[in-house]
């Protein structure tokens, strides 16, 4: 559960003013977002109005989309992540993304989850590492006979795990989720929303979810998009009961979206 | 469609035909064990090794100078450039291709032969080495193609989870890309080679015309198929012993060429299946 | 909270070591960055490589044979002296070549890929003639001029004639024509055709009203650079006899003949220079041929073709 009233959580990222251009077409106005730290924060709005765009210009992955300009700051660490002295690659290793299908590389379950911190130089027990994100991953008893078997043999939503426990792998402090159950079936979905629940302890999750009642279930701060817009934002509970704008309201009742 | 049919048939039957009257006359082994090849000059002798060998020499210099800089160009083409720069790369390297190899054999003997001698002037005006260059830009466009296509083919989901776990370019090529591809990579390698046996008029007017086994580069050899161009240009009488001396290389090279093609294209066959 | 398996140990259990330290290590970072650099400047300058050997190759070809182009350059017959030299001969065996290799392959190139496409039956012998012809795609030009002398100079006795060389040459565009025109057909979609069919065609009707027009631009892109691949060809047509000292021009498909690329071989293997430099003329003239015909191919896939492979 999120900390208590009394207590004020730390903001761990922040946006102001970002805006997110795809050649001539804006696709984000003017976001301010704070996110704090130990906290799901659930992005909902319906298809197409942007909430995979801004969620991609946290981690900077935006950066490979050639017609993609992104004007205004982000915020990590007291750092706007789109100044010039961040590295996104390095940025990237703290903030994490599971993406909307799972996409393990086509190596072995083993080799998948070790790739990430080798890469950075990681000289510690590799076992272990492994070992211990697959059990945060909330996937360890399934594979932990077969952890050279190829990544490919495992089921959707075992991938999806294994995806997770290698961002897990890389110690983040956010991990970023697009839409992470939307190819799975719902018992996968539903193993994977007990993991948030159990990961937010340790990590800051952001997940971008058309499910407003995986929403409603599992994020303590909930934020609305429409054509681009951030249109309210707060407390879950708050959101799901009495919306302060009507949009936000006819989107929940489904009146449309 | 049966034309096709015929096709096939007539050149095995052809080349079997005229290989066999060959062979009448010379046996199987001494013909592809033998080191001395003069079949024009007398003492005849035919031991096709050395037209083998020369053959050699221009597949390895430029398959070792096409395969790595045909793979760069190709991680380059899918990798960095953008689709504008993309777009103008693409047809030169086309146009590359498509230059006949007499041009490249010209070039060859015009210019890279007297770069190279200004270099070294011990090297002999005719040489393996100057062919090999040539042949190996020949084979270049093929090869950066064929590993564009390749690299074209991942799913670029598998990419962006590497980059999203903080590794860089070089990283994603080097332990996602490269190894996804690692067997279509081969392929276009095989496909190349098969092409660089069967050059002619490029090494005929720049290596010589010298059948010898020998390790050094940089002096004048004679492939197969020069050989061929040779008998044929020549006065040779037909049915007579240099003249079918030709056929019977021309149906080593087709089975050479043939095993090398049927690998290559089993091979990308293959690993298209694999890319679950 | 509801566990859904035993493997799910609470976090807050596995130590709340500060692990980020060990993972990301910033004195690496500085190495790799430098790596990434690096491959980044390699993988450019072999970019780089080839324009400049292109670059090269054309001025230097440029450069020698530019100032040997003259009217009597294009009226002149070959001759011993290089300033009497032209290439009269060889243009006019060139365009007589490529105008019968493409009668005889064209036709039969385009039907057999209908056949293969529309017609053919799933069968394993339709497969295998499908492999034969992606091996005979592959052989080398050579082997083709060996059987085109056994086969039309010898066994049918059409001697060293234009009919001879165009044969085997058609023979060796064959596949390549084949196998662009599937690829062009296979690329109209499936919708297109059950369109056709809704509507009450036959299958007759379908295939060459509707596919046939959608693949045509994809079919002559394919056919045009196919064919202008047979006006470079040199080994096969001198295996079948093609002449190098030719001093007529053809007047019918059984004379003898020789063409550009033979005269570039022949002028290119005297030791004098100036023919050095007359073949750097006439390579001029058939790059100027070559890419004409690469950019009216080029042109027509761009403008025409709605349907990508």
């Amino acid at each position: 559960m999120s900390a208590s009233q009394s207590e004020k959580p730390e903001v761990i990222l922040e946006t102001k003013d970002l805006n997110v251009f795809y050649g001539e077409n804006q696709a984000i106005h003017s976001v301010n977002m704070q996110v704090k730290k130990g906290t799901v924060a659930a992005l909902i709005g319906p298809s197409g109005c942007g909430k995979s765009t801004f969620l991609r210009s946290l981690n900077r992955m935006n950066d490979f989309v050639s017609t993609a300009r992104v004007e205004g700051k982000v915020f990590y660490q007291g750092k706007n992540l789109y100044s010039k002295e961040v590295d996104p690659v390095e940025l990237r290793s703290q903030i994490g993304m599971v993406f909307q299908k799972p996409n393990p590389f086509p190596k072995s379950i083993y080799k998948n989850i070790i790739w990430g911190p080798k890469i950075n130089g990681f000289s510690g027990d590799m076992d272990l590492l492994v070992e211990k994100s697959l059990k945060r991953a909330a996937l360890w008893g399934e594979v932990k006979d077969r952890l050279h078997d190829s990544a490919f043999d495992l089921s959707g939503g075992q991938q999806q795990r294994l995806c997770i426990a290698r961002t897990i792998a890389m110690n983040p402090d956010v991990i970023l989720m697009d839409e992470p159950c939307s190819a799975l079936d719902p018992r996968s979905t539903q193993a994977i929303e007990d993991l948030i629940t159990e990961l937010k302890r340790r990590y800051t999750i952001i997940i971008v979810t058309h499910n407003m009642q995986q929403a409603g279930r599992i994020s303590d701060e909930t934020y609305f998009f429409h054509e681009g817009n951030l249109i309210e934002s707060g407390d879950t509970k708050q959101i799901f009961t009495k919306p302060s704008v009507q949009m936000t309201e006819d989107y929940i009742t489904g009146r449309f979206g | 469609m049966s034309i096709t049919i015929l096709t096939t048939i007539a050149v095995i039957v052809l080349l079997g035909k005229e290989s066999f009257e060959f062979f009448k006359e010379v046996s199987v082994v001494s013909f592809l064990f033998g080191t001395n090849w003069s079949p024009l000059i007398p003492p005849h002798s035919f031991g096709v090794l050395p037209l083998v060998c020369g053959t050699m020499w221009i597949v390895l210099g430029s398959v070792l100078f096409a395969v790595p800089i045909g793979l760069l160009v190709a991680v380059y083409l899918s990798e960095y450039a953008s689709d504008k720069v993309k777009s103008y790369l693409k047809p030169v390297l086309e146009l590359l291709a498509g230059i006949p190899t007499v041009v490249y054999g010209y070039f060859a003997l015009t210019f890279i032969t007297p770069l190279m001698k200004w270099i070294n002037p011990e090297i002999e005006v005719f040489n393996a080495a100057s062919g090999a260059i040539v042949v190996g830009i020949m084979i270049l466009p093929m090869i950066a193609s064929l590993c564009d296509d390749a690299f074209s083919a991942v799913p670029g989901s598998i990419k962006q989870g590497g980059y999203a776990l903080g590794a860089n370019t070089f990283e994603v090529i080097k332990d996602i890309l490269i190894p996804a591809t690692k067997s279509r990579i081969g392929a276009a390698t095989v496909l190349a080679v098969s092409r660089a046996i069967g050059e002619t008029m490029a090494v005929t007017l720049a290596a010589g015309a010298t059948a010898r086994l020998t390790a050094d580069p940089f002096v004048s050899i004679q492939t197969m198929t020069s050989f061929i161009v040779q008998v044929t240009m020549g006065d040779a009488p037909a049915g007579g012993i240099e003249y079918l001396s030709s056929f019977a290389v021309g149906t080593l090279l087709f089975l050479m060429t043939l095993v090398m093609n049927i690998i290559g294209n089993q091979w990308v066959f293959k690993s298209r299946i694999r890319v679950v | 909270m509801k566990k859904t398996d035993d493997s799910l140990t609470s976090i807050i259990e596995l130590g709340t070591d500060d692990e980020h330290a060990s993972v990301v290590n910033s004195k690496r970072m500085v190495k790799r960055k430098f790596y990434d650099k690096l491959f980044y400047r390699l993988c450019q300058s072999t970019i780089i490589l080839a324009l400049i050997i292109l670059v090269v190759l054309i001025a230097h070809i440029l450069i020698s044979g530019l100032s040997w182009l003259s009217i009597d350059f294009f009226t002149n017959f070959t001759s011993r002296f290089a300033e009497q030299a032209g290439i009269k001969a060889a243009i006019a065996g060139s365009m007589w070549v490529l105008f019968l290799t493409a009668s005889f392959a064209i036709p039969l190139g385009v039907s057999a890929a209908i056949f293969l496409e529309e017609y053919a039956p799933k069968s394993k012998w339709v497969e295998w003639v499908q492999i034969n012809i992606g091996n005979l795609a592959g052989m080398p030009s050579i082997v083709y001029g060996l059987v085109g002398l056994t086969v039309f100079v010898r066994y049918l006795n059409f001697e060293r004639s234009l009919l001879a060389g165009s044969l085997t040459l058609a023979l060796l565009v064959l596949p390549i024509i084949i196998i662009s025109s599937q690829e062009a057909i296979k690329a109209v979609p499936l919708s297109l055709r059950e369109a056709a069919y809704a509507l009450g065609a036959r299958k007759w009707q379908v295939v060459f009203l509707q596919v046939l027009p959608a693949a045509l631009p994809g079919i002559l892109t394919g056919v045009i650079l196919s064919v202008s691949r047979a006006i470079g060809e040199t080994a096969p047509l001198i295996v079948i006899g093609a002449l190098s000292f030719v001093a007529f021009t053809p007047g019918s498909i059984w004379d003898e003949f020789t063409v550009l690329p033979i005269q570039i071989y022949n002028w290119a293997s005297k030791p004098q220079v100036e023919f050095h430099q007359l073949a750097a003329a006439a390579i001029i003239v058939l790059l100027v041929l070559l890419f004409a015909m690469n950019f009216l191919a080029i042109y027509l896939r761009q403008k025409y073709q709605r349907y990508k492979l």
